[in-house]
């Protein structure tokens, strides 16, 4: 067993806190993919076992919900609005613009694995729309722009 | 930043804009002691000097509909909930504050789980103990990281003030309250699909009966609220039913937090009286952006059917918007001028539901991608006229209430349906090479 010692502690505190390891699965997801940016099979089936639930029981969880994510990431994940209100203000040419940029296409990650976009709707920032958020923080970055994209990335946004 | 009480005549009566009035300019949240300087945890004590049943009825004078969408009205659902001792076996009671917020339109709950946790925290508190509910669960999506801290910092607050906790202000009542991060899916905030999100397992509604206040988070009784109606609480037990009905111009009480985004000037949050119009808020927003003519708007969300300019004058609540042939739903105006488009508005609308849906029921995880691709083939120019009736018989076979197992998909058919009444040349327009407005024919 590799996984951190210090993710199993607080998984297990996860446990003590959610009431149940079945409470916890989802937490545990999300501790490991906050620790290491994604939840690859080992880890899974590493929280599988300090949970005390099987790891089918674990994966059928974390397959479900499309903020964990199970292919690594890049070191910054842009989460692009593709909803109607940021649609209504420019979205597709902020789309359109980053994949330019970055030359890659939704789901997938920067050669150099600085950027990973995804697409996701609605992100809550439809008053500064086209909106996303970004970084492991998910901040919320709005009104974008075709032309700002640059000091964005550039800024580590 | 975006103003949400700026004197003007939409200011709710006394100027009050009680939801967000205290909300700092920059949003940050306020510790206990900045919250307690304004008065903050004054309506918690004045509730547990009452009995429970009192905290009831005065929130059902208040004529209180719940803000997540249905609009049911809050103490009706709370009088379900079993008094203490009458429920077999042992267990706590919940309360859950549904904090998911995905829907398209719809960015009210960032802002009071950001700024206004302690106002969350006193809502819960009234309304748990309103309940007989010994455990609050505030659920938060994901990617609201700000919501999330901010409502657990104020709730260890809260908790090292006595405020939560064994024996809350010496009341004899006592409650543990924690925040639950979910980890992204529309269906998350359906308030049974959240329960066994909760329990750990896929987010698949449950089948009601029986009711959460019966059996609800792990067997037992469970009250599931959203964070704007909870967060009204404190004020109508700090300044009473009838001042709280005041608020609002219609028989549905308070104020309302609106959304206001897409083609406007300025979108933003405002707060205003219950039955506030379209224009009005429009108005606020700095008017109608693009071209400047108001071509439709969804008054509630992207699962509200879209309303026209001669509707601009229908006050804004649940039921003056349902007889007028939408929904009010989350209360979120996504607003559209000449130059924009209501086919690809709905398509965008149809593919974050197909991609948001649990994939139980064959309508939906089978007919939601289905409409959404013709929905793209009509605005790529690709679709025939039989796509536009398999788009009908869609729209009337699956929309009716109780034809799929959750309302996903009733709601989802919300926009498409009154798309095909209201604006069917437009979209029959789109046989003929894509989309007419797009290229500059309309
Ligand atoms: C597909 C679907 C998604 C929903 N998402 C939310 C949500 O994100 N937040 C919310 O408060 N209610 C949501 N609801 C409504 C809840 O099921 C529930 O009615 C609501 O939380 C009750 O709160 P209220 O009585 O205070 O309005 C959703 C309903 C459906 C059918
Ligand atoms: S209507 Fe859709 S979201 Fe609701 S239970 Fe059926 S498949 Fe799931």
């Amino acid at each position: 067993m590799t996984l951190p010692a210090d993710l199993a502690t607080r998984i297990r505190a996860a446990v003590d806190h959610d009431g149940s390891p079945q409470a916890a699965m989802l937490e545990a997801l999300r501790l490991i993919q906050h620790a290491e940016g994604w939840v690859s099979d080992e880890r899974l089936a590493e929280a599988a076992e300090v949970l005390g639930v099987g790891v089918a029981e674990l994966e059928n969880l974390a397959t479900f919900y499309s903020l964990i994510f199970r292919r690594p990431v890049g070191e910054t994940v842009i989460l692009l609005c593709d909803g109607a209100p940021c649609w209504l203000n420019g979205g597709d040419a902020v789309r359109d613009a980053l994949f330019a940029r970055l030359g890659i296409g939704f789901g997938q990650t920067t050669a150099d694995g600085r950027y990973t976009v995804i697409n996701m709707a609605c992100v809550g920032g439809c008053d500064r729309a086209p909106a996303a958020v970004v970084g492991r923080d998910r901040r919320l970055v709005g009104p974008l722009s075709p032309d700002g994209l640059a000091a964005l990335l550039e800024g580590g946004l | 930043m975006t103003g949400l009480t700026p004197p003007n005549g939409l200011a709710p009566p006394n100027g009050l804009a009680p939801l967000t009035g205290r909300a700092r300019p920059d949003r940050v949240p306020h510790t206990l002691a900045e919250w307690q300087a304004l008065g903050g945890y004054g309506a918690v004590a004045r509730a547990l000097r009452m009995t429970p049943r009192e905290v009831v009825d005065m929130v059902a004078e208040a004529h209180l509909n719940g803000r997540g969408g249905a609009g049911f009205p809050a103490a009706h659902k709370w009088r379900f909930m079993p008094e203490p001792g009458t429920t077999p076996g042992d267990g706590p009671s919940y309360l859950i504050v549904n904090g998911d917020e995905m829907e398209p339109g719809a960015f009210k709950d960032r802002l009071l789980l950001e700024a206004l946790p302690h106002q969350v925290i006193e809502g819960a508190t009234i309304a748990a103990y309103g309940t007989h509910a010994s455990e609050v669960i505030v659920l938060i999506r994901d990617a609201y990281r700000g919501g999330i801290a901010a409502m657990q910092r104020a709730i260890a607050e809260a908790e090292a003030a006595g405020l939560l906790g064994q024996n809350i202000l010496g009341s004899g009542f006592s409650l543990r309250m924690r925040v639950h991060p979910s980890a992204g899916r529309y269906i998350v905030g359906e308030e049974t699909a959240l329960i066994e999100a909760l329990e750990g397992k896929r987010a698949v509604p449950r089948k009601r009966p029986p009711f959460p206040a019966q059996v609800g988070l792990w067997g037992r009784p469970t009250t599931v609220n959203n964070v704007e109606t909870i967060s009204l609480v404190p004020h109508i037990l700090e300044h009473g039913a009838q001042w709280f009905r005041a608020l609002s111009r219609t028989e549905e009480g308070g104020t309302k937090l609106y959304g206001v985004s897409g083609r406007v000037n300025r979108p933003q949050l405002i707060e205003a009286p219950m039955g506030t119009t379209a224009r009005e808020l429009i108005d606020r927003c700095g008017g109608v952006s693009g071209n400047g003519v108001l071509r439709c708007f969804q008054p509630g969300g992207g699962a509200s059917g879209f309303l026209e300019p001669g509707d601009l004058d229908v006050p804004l609540d649940f039921g003056h918007t349902a007889r007028a042939g939408s929904m009010f739903g989350t209360g979120t105006l996504i607003v559209l001028d000449q130059t924009a488009c209501p086919v690809g508005v709905t398509a965008r609308h149809m593919r974050f539901y197909a991609r948001e849906s649990c994939g139980w029921c064959t309508p939906c995880r089978d007919g939601l991608p289905w409409a959404a691709r013709i929905l793209d083939a009509l605005e790529e120019g690709t679709a025939t006229r039989s796509d536009l009736d398999v788009l009908a018989m869609t729209a009337a076979e699956a929309g009716p209430r109780g034809r799929s197992f959750c309302d996903l998909m009733g709601g989802a058919m919300g926009p498409l349906a009154s798309l095909l009444a209201r604006f069917g040349d437009l979209v029959a327009a789109h046989l003929d090479g894509g989309c007419p407005i797009r290229r500059g024919m309309l």
